[in-house]
């Protein structure tokens, strides 16, 4: 067999690794910023720009997207060429893949900042940038399906697998859930509503979490981990099982984000059985990675690179328990809307995608550059500095979560409420303090890094491209005698595609099907009725702003939650939601039966300035609410795109909807004046009054006639 | 509505499929290079000059 001559491209990969440090240490700034922001609200500056509900979308789109992304394609495009002995496919592929990649991230940032958002968490992108990422996906796809065909390796090594798997199902992921009806240039409504919105948008978060940060991380564990210890990973077998198991199990574990919630029963005990069978792949690929470092645990007391290994796949085991555990009904009903969520999503984020990136990036910036790591001390500093920040990120935030569990849940003796929101929210502050100073030690880790890093590039040389040698594959591949059918797979990457495709499919197939067409699941109410044109505006804006990082609207059946917001939610009254607004996190509380509670002078007092009428409130202010116009323009085209996606406004309603928009306006208006407040009718702020006039009032309505007709 | 039933049916038919499949290769033996692989990951190809275009 003649040998080849072939190079590998170092250029890639330093660009996605530059890209990837880059961006993780603007996400993490800005992480740090609206941790704070919490403690102080000051820190919001009142600027729409500057304020949390644009921010904290900005701070996990930069981390997962542009960090971990980057930090996956510079693992791929080191890897794969390496593993299969041949060059990636196409260099111009390449480049278009890292340049559309940076230029999504940057348009991503902005307009987050400017407003524009889908309003569904970690897809919250506008279409014009969801048909961007497509396209930058499928050419990143076709240069490892194209890399894989033309290699001179026949075995696929398992990260190539878990490569592969993550292209997929990413790939289909972000297609479902970014079904949208475009209203204008970066204004789109999500083709589902209500209770199968929120369905297919935690099937995709959750498989997000599953195939962006974990599976493709796998891969790069499996690559870098054996590379830097210098042995073979534990066991192959295992790693195989596991792969299958993992994706097979992954895909129907989404109904946890739903516990309690207005989703069918079947679907949310779905989701529970799953998630606790997930936790036997996600240890056996913690234990294969921990395993691997068998008898060589010398080396991690010397090499720092080890060190960030072994506590990230720690951090991954701990997080892989602690997910199916929080999947418990019990348990969930304790850490849903709580700050034990955002605790356990950080273990898996600093602990796993952090430290795995760092680790990888201390073994591959010297390679690149032909030298040594710069220092080791600064490293193994940046390892304990990096630790101590998980930590005091995480306890405060476990802590603060059963906090607010006890004083939210405690009733008095003579059966009434024992404390007021504000109370939870004043004693969580503190909680909220130490996370923010954990994270910024977590960041000044990283910054070490930074340094330790761009030393270590001046000190050595960069390798543009390294030469390599191998034999091409055989034309006919005769399967030995005693072939395992597994090899069959393995050998054809268009196989394991499509079968992998398959898997994943059946599983949201499953789930999905059932709920939209059995109309059964969603019991309609007669009582619930299409938005108003202004209350349509208002909540836009409601969207916009982002009051979903912190205000849920979705009331769980438990005494504690009854008593105070009021009667739980039903599926039947979010049937007109495009998009869902749950929300997943109650920073402030609950809002599905706001409507009705205060006049509409307190929400105006509210809005602009929170603490008058709320003492201790952390909420930031929104005074350009009250600057701002109405886009009155836009009010066709949004009733239109509506009734295509099945809400019944009457047939031209669009034509005279402005008309009942001023009406409604001029009401409010009038309401202000009552209590001396004067403003224009045109403002944003009278919109959003409306739309949180009108939340959960049309159940009410429902309520008061059936008891009058007893 | 007996569409979802059918296509429920066939997705765990074929989930199923899966399991065996998975777990006759198990039981078979058929993992039996499990040795090469992960073994050959660790040595590098490339040749010592580096640097060279």
């Amino acid at each position: 067999m003649e040998l080849q001559k072939f190079y590998y491209d170092n250029k890639i990969p330093k660009l996605f690794a530059i890209a990837c440090i880059f961006w993780g240490v603007i996400g993490m700034l800005v992480g740090v910023l609206i941790a704070f922001q919490l403690a102080f609200p000051v820190l919001n500056f009142g600027i729409e720009y500057t304020t949390f509900g644009r921010v904290r979308p900005i701070h996990t789109n930069a981390v997962i997207f542009a960090f971990v992304g980057n930090g996956i394609f510079t693992g791929v495009y080191y890897s794969l060429p390496r593993l299969l002995k041949t060059p990636m496919w196409s260099n111009a592929l390449s480049k278009i893949h890292f340049w559309g990649w940076q230029l999504i991230i940057v348009a991503a940032a902005l307009s987050l900042a400017m407003g524009y958002t889908s309003g569904k968490e970690y897809a919250e992108l506008e279409w014009p940038i969801d048909i961007a990422i497509t396209l930058i996906w499928v050419a990143f796809g076709i240069n490892i399906f194209g890399t894989i065909l033309t290699r001179r390796e026949r075995h696929l090594y398992v990260a190539i697998w878990f490569f592969i798997a993550s292209w997929v199902t990413i790939a289909m992921l972000h297609i479902v859930n970014s079904f949208e009806l475009p209203v204008s240039f970066m204004k789109s409504y999500s083709w589902y509503a209500g209770v199968q919105d929120a369905l297919v948008q935690w099937w995709y978060g959750h498989n997000a979490v599953a195939f962006f940060l974990t599976t493709p991380y796998l891969g790069l564990m499996y690559y870098f981990l054996p590379k830097a210890a210098g042995r073979p990973v534990y066991s192959y077998k295992l790693s195989i099982v596991h792969f299958w198991s993992l994706i097979f199990l992954y895909i129907w574990a989404g109904p946890h984000h739903l516990l309690y919630t207005a989703l069918p029963d079947w679907a949310q005990s779905l989701g529970t059985a799953f998630s606790i069978m997930l936790l036997l792949p996600s240890w056996g690929g913690m234990l294969n990675g921990l395993f691997t470092l068998r008898g060589a645990w010398d080396k991690v007391r010397e090499d720092p690179v080890l060190k960030f290994f072994v506590v990230a796949v720690t951090c991954y085991g701990m997080a892989t328990f602690e997910g199916p555990m929080l999947s418990l009904k019990n348990v969930n009903a304790i850490s849903h809307y709580s700050d034990w969520t955002i605790a356990h999503v950080h273990i898996g984020a600093l602990g796993w995608n952090g430290f795995l990136t760092f680790g990888m990036m201390y073994w591959l910036i010297p390679k690149l550059f032909d030298t040594k790591l710069y220092s080791k001390k600064l490293a193994a500093t940046h390892f304990w500095i990096g630790t101590l920040g998980i930590i005091l990120y995480a306890i405060p935030m476990y802590w603060a979560a059963f906090r607010s569990y006890f004083m939210l849940s405690a009733f008095t003796p003579e059966g009434q409420l024992q404390y007021q929101f504000i109370d939870v929210v004043q004693t969580v502050v503190p909680f909220y303090v130490l996370r923010a100073l954990g994270g910024t030690l977590y960041l000044a880790g990283v910054l070490i890094m930074v340094y330790n890093l761009i030393k270590t590039a001046k000190q050595g040389s960069f390798v543009a491209t390294e030469a390599a040698e191998a034999a091409p594959l055989t034309k006919q591949y005769v399967a030995p005698a005693k072939a395992h059918w597994h090899s069959f797979i393995e050998r054809k990457p268009i196989t394991l595609l499509v079968l992998s495709l398959i898997v994943v499919g059946i599983g949201g197939l499953v789930e999905m099907v059932p709920t939209f067409l059995i109309k059964s699941n969603i019991p309609t109410l007669s009582s619930v009725k299409p938005y108003t044109p202004l209350e349509l505006q208002g909540r836009d804006i409601y969207i916009s702003e982002g009051c979903y990082n912190c205000h849920s609207q979705m009331i769980r059946p438990f005494r504690y939650e009854v008593a105070r917001y009021g009667d739980y939610s039903k599926a039947g009254e979010f049937v007109y939601d495009h998009p869902f607004q749950w929300g997943s996190k109650r920073t402030g509380p609950d809002l599905a039966r706001e409507g009705g509670k205060y006049p509409d002078s307190w929400h105006f007092n509210h809005m602009i300035e929170p603490v008058s009428m709320s003492p201790g409130s952390i909420m930031p202010t929104y005074p350009w609410l009250y600057e701002k116009q109405i886009d009155i323009a836009s009010t066709k085209s949004k009733i239109y795109a509506m009734r295509k996606l099945g809400v019944p406004y009457p047939k031209n309603y669009e034509a005279v909807a402005n008309d009942d928009l001023k009406k409604q306006a001029d009401g409010i208006v009038e309401n202000l004046r009552k209590d001396k407040i004067n403003i224009k009718s045109d403002k944003q702020i009278i919109a959003l009054i409306a739309y949180l006039q009108r939340l959960g009032k049309d159940i009410k309505a429902e309520q008061s006639s059936s008891t009058k007709t007893q | 509505m007996s569409i979802i039933i059918l296509i429920a049916a066939v997705s765990i038919l074929i989930a199923g499929g899966f399991l065996i499949a998975f777990l006759w290769g198990v039981k078979d033996g058929q993992f039996d290079d499990d040795f090469a692989p992960p073994n050959r990951i660790l040595f590098d190809d490339t040749i010592k000059t580096k640097n060279q275009k």
